[in-house]
């Protein structure tokens, strides 16, 4: 059924938001700490877990697989609803503490990505089928 | 036409679908056509979604983007932090833990180093524009953090209302220059793999530029990112008003 797919990936979600929300206020922050990536890391143990395969697999793998193709849609959406305007208006200073830290973040990235194991590049995109989203299991085209 | 506008007003989420197909559609024809394929659909997507947000703010002067117009009022709710949340977390599925366990230590230092040097920055380029009071120059450095942390920063010590909007929009001018971004310097700085996403999220550390930077640079890669991003506007709160501004404070 799909619905226990999208029901599965809401509960992680709200579960992590939860867990997120505590977090903050434990530490005393007026933010979600985490909330979100407590929720996606939910999600990848229990679709690696026996007792959920039914919840993560056929039918119901299609209603987590719906959502996650629909991700950039949203994201076009969240696009159009950004105050693009105030960041143009907010004048240089704005502008440039904006620009500069995101150039000096853009180039931090390749220095502090040498440590660690590294991991291979993805296997190039199949472009011809031309839908985004779905980052499919394999790693191949989607 | 009265009638029809009832319609599409009545039903914002489903508008919102339509216009939203439809952008994709034109986007995806333009990448194909214009481009050759060079420029991702999702990416020219993406800007056209900020051009039209431009564009609506200055037409109704509200802070939503095309949200403010009427009929298109839906795409605020398709576009809000729910939706965007609840996509984010559809990514994760088919991550591999082995990918995510490789990248954990530097994905940590990652979010730590993001916040810290956006916030010497944004607090540089504050001293640079004539700040010299640590409120100030705090609550600066702490939108060029995200501006989410920027606000709550500048609020926690008191930091004056005009500052704190410059703190929004200078949070607001880093998030949507990693949408736009992220997939021109990709290549560049190595972002072809999980490892260097998980990086990048952290360093970044805005979850609406990364997701849509990620997004228009490969999707597989939006996991990754994503899971390091949402830990750091979290930790920026924390660091902004407490250890970040005593530093500043005993420097000035």
């Amino acid at each position: 059924m799909i619905i226990y797919g999208v029901a599965l990936l809401s509960a992680c979600l709200l579960a992590g938001l939860y867990v997120g929300e505590l977090l903050g206020q434990l530490l005393g922050v007026q933010a979600n700490v985490g909330g979100v990536g407590i929720a996606m890391l939910l999600l990848v143990l229990a679709s690696s877990m026996q007792r959920f395969k039914p919840l993560v697999t056929g039918a119901s793998a299609n209603g987590i697989n719906f959502w996650s193709a629909m991700y950039i849609p949203i994201i076009v959406a969240m696009a159009a609803s950004q105050n693009v305007v105030a960041a143009v208006d907010g004048g240089l200073l704005a502008l440039l503490a904006g620009v500069a830290a995101v150039v000096v973040s853009f180039a931090l990235v390749p220095v502090l990505s040498r440590f660690g194991p590294q991991s291979d590049p993805l296997p190039p995109l199949d472009s011809s089928s031309g839908t985004p989203g779905t980052p499919s299991k394999t790693g191949g085209g989607v | 036409m009265e009638t029809l506008v009832a319609v599409i007003s009545a039903n914002g989420l489903i508008t919102a679908f339509a216009v939203v197909g439809i952008t994709v559609w034109i986007s995806y024809l333009m990448s194909a056509r214009l481009t050759a394929g060079r420029i991702h659909g999702s990416a020219i997507a993406i800007i056209l979604g900020l051009a039209a947000s431009y564009w609506a703010g200055s037409v109704t002067g509200g802070s939503r983007g095309v949200v403010d117009i009427g009929v298109l009022a839906g795409i605020g709710l398709m576009g809000g932090g729910m939706m965007r949340d609840f996509g984010i977390v559809s990514t994760a599925f088919g991550v591999h833990i082995s990918e995510l366990r490789k990248a954990g230590v530097v994905g940590v230092i990652s979010i730590f180093a993001g916040v810290i040097v956006s916030f010497i920055v944004g607090a540089l380029i504050a001293v640079a524009f004539g700040y010299r009071d640590a409120e100030s120059i705090t609550a600066i450095g702490a939108g060029a953090v995200t501006y989410i942390v920027g606000p709550v920063t500048g609020t926690a010590i008191g930091a004056s209302s005009d500052v704190i909007a410059l703190s929004v929009a200078a949070g607001v001018v880093k998030s949507i220059l990693v949408m736009i971004g992220t997939p021109l310097v990709a290549k560049q700085i190595g972002l072809n793999n999980p490892q260097s996403a998980m990086v990048f999220g952290g360093l970044m550390g805005t979850t609406s530029g990364v997701a849509g930077g990620l997004a228009a640079t490969d999707p597989r890669l939006v996991p990754y990112g994503a899971m390091t991003a949402t830990f750091y506007t979290g930790l920026g709160c924390l660091m902004g008003p407490s250890i970040l501004y005593f530093i500043v404070r005993a420097l000035v």
